[in-house]
């Protein structure tokens, strides 16, 4: 039996070599890089120690990037769940139809968020743009929507947030039908109301589904990307990056690829910490339930 | 009991109301997407309303030009590929991972599950240094082998998951009838693994088919490029052609939308089995 144990070990090797190769190995590739200063081509780096990494203090764009990233990761968090949870208590109610609208809720989320982002730009043109079209409606003056870096960081928000919602009320709705209905009905005959046996029953129940919600919208939406490169690039000058995207701006449009490896290492163990401060959290809380 | 059906009937049509605004919510980007694409790129009108003429004219010209299929059959290849690896190299590791569970293997484990958080672009530098000295850049399999690597560890999940709930008593019944660790698997496992194999075919395959992060700097010549990358060129450099644009993008985000309508209950259950701890 031993042997046999030995044996099935065989069995990862494929899977642990092209992880070796092609994450772990790149991984220390960009550590030792972020002690360099490279171009990213050339023949010739030199090792400046920490330099890189005292720059992250210092530059001002990189602050802007990283509080950017928070908005992003924490505000679709704050918002999918927020809505997803409201969408699958909605539809739980079972009125005829509720398939359909669960299909077009969770539509946008197959779609490339790059494609997305080109979408939504005809959304918020200057000329002819919809939003402008909309508020036309109403005699407001058209508004230039992504010519300002925190306005356009809310608008990215709230598109990553509108697109994957869908992912969120579909974890819940699974969520929800695992509530027994034997407990509701008891809470009811008790007197409970629909908000208390919500707040007392069905929510704790659902931790499980919080927890697995919370967490991978955290990591979809400290990771941005497709969104900022379709939408605005960026700008206007460094106001609207993501941390994933000032990475690409670094070591391909500035060339400089040893700060931009550090900034790589930063977001890496940024986005470790916080998913897992998140779900030590909710392991401790599922434990206390 | 009936006559609380007949109370809920009445009290519905705000439920109705309700329900049109948010499927109007999420489908407009979509509609005018559709309604851009059969305009012509002299029609001013309002992007909200249906052009009163029918102007296939913006798809023709992307089907004449021809690299939209060259971009379809690169994205083909490498999702069928990335897919097919994932699927042999992820299903073969988690039969150890969930069968034997030694110290070391909870270690290795442990790694997998790491990586499944890490942004992939945090790592771009290496990456893409590491292509370079393998002359991988420019090539498909640069592209298909760094996507294998970062989807592994979740198809990894999902198969661990999987098997941890099959009877452990069928292996041992199967190695006492003689099976070595290969039969054992090919025989007993693998024949059990279809619905878990959907779910990594749907999850992994929507992720590749809309990947754009690595492809931007792994394929940098256009007989290379995949659909997205094809479309983000007709946004940024299509002289402002938008209409053309949007009917490329109708044309590349075509086959997943029909693939979700036609299999939802697959997507959809795929996306609670990567979520939910089984």
């Amino acid at each position: 039996m031993k042997k046999r144990k030995r044996m099935l070990n065989l069995f990862y090797i494929p899977a642990l070599i092209l992880i070796l190769f092609f994450v772990v190995y790149p991984l220390l590739e960009a550590f030792r890089i972020s002690f360099t200063q490279w171009n990213g081509y050339s023949q010739d780096y030199k090792y400046i120690g920490f330099s890189n990494y005292a720059k992250l203090f210092k530059d001002e764009n990189f602050r802007t990037a990283f509080i950017n990233t928070i908005i992003y990761g924490f505000g679709s968090t704050l918002l999918q769940n927020v809505f997803g949870l409201a969408y699958a208590v909605f539809l739980n109610s079972r009125f005829r139809g509720h398939s359909v609208v669960r299909t077009f809720i969770y539509l946008p989320a197959m779609i490339s968020g790059l494609i997305m982002g080109y979408i939504i730009y005809f959304f918020v043109m200057y000329n002819h743009g919809v939003f402008n079209e909309i508020i036309g409606w109403f005699g407001a003056a058209p508004v230039d929507w992504m010519a300002d870096g925190p306005r356009g960081v809310i608008i990215m928000t709230l598109i990553n947030s509108w697109q994957f919602v869908g992912i969120c009320m579909v974890i819940y709705l699974a969520g929800l039908q695992n509530v027994p209905q034997m407990y509701l009905e008891a809470a009811e005959i008790d007197g409970a109301n629909s908000w208390q046996r919500f707040r007392h029953i069905t929510f704790p129940l659902l931790l499980p589904s919080i927890a697995s919600a919370v967490v991978l919208n955290l990591i979809g939406g400290l990771k941005l990307y497709d969104v900022i490169v379709a939408l605005s690039g960026g700008g206007p000058g460094f106001t609207t990056h993501s941390l994933a995207s000032y990475i690409s701006n670094q070591y391909f449009k500035a060339q400089n690829a040893g700060y931009s490896a550090a900034v790589g290492i930063f977001t890496f163990f940024f986005i470790m910490i916080v998913a897992n401060i998140f779900t030590r959290y909710f392991n401790k809380k599922e434990v206390e339930m | 009991m009936k006559k609380k059906r007949n109370y809920m009937h009445k009290s519905n049509w705000w439920k109705y109301l309700l329900a049109v605004v948010i499927v109007i919510f999420h489908v407009l980007p979509l509609y005018v997407l559709v309604v851009m694409a059969f305009k012509t790129k002299t029609d001013m009108s309002s992007l909200l309303t249906i052009p009163n003429y029918f102007y296939p004219d913006n798809f023709i010209k992307i089907f004449k030009k021809g690299e939209i299929l060259n971009a379809f059959k690169n994205t083909a290849i490498v999702t069928v590929c990335v897919l097919f690896l994932e699927i042999v190299a992820g299903g073969l590791a988690s039969y150890p991972l969930a069968r034997n569970k030694s110290k070391w293997n909870q270690f290795i484990s442990s790694v997998f599950m790491g990586i499944m958080m890490i942004p992939s672009l945090s790592i771009l530098v290496g990456v893409y240094s590491l292509l370079v000295s393998i002359h991988g850049i420019s090539t498909l399999w640069g592209l298909i082998l760094v996507s294998v690597a970062f989807g592994l560890p979740m198809t990894i999940y999902l198969y661990t998951n999987f098997i941890n709930a099959i009877p452990e008593s069928l292996d041992e019944a199967s190695a006492i009838d003689g099976c070595n660790v290969f039969q054992s698997f090919f025989k007993i496992i693998l024949p059990q693994l279809k619905p878990v194999t959907v779910t990594v075919l749907i999850l992994n395959g929507v992720g590749i088919w809309n990947e754009y992060a690595y492809g931007l700097y792994i394929l940098q010549k256009p007989k290379t490029y995949t659909l997205t990358l094809m479309i983000s060129q007709y946004f940024s450099t299509g002289g402002k052609d938008f209409n053309g644009a949007a009917a490329a993008a109708c044309i590349a985000i075509m086959p997943i939308v029909i693939a979700y309508i036609c299999l939802q209950k697959y997507f959809i259950q795929g996306t609670i089995d990567s979520a939910v701890k089984g």
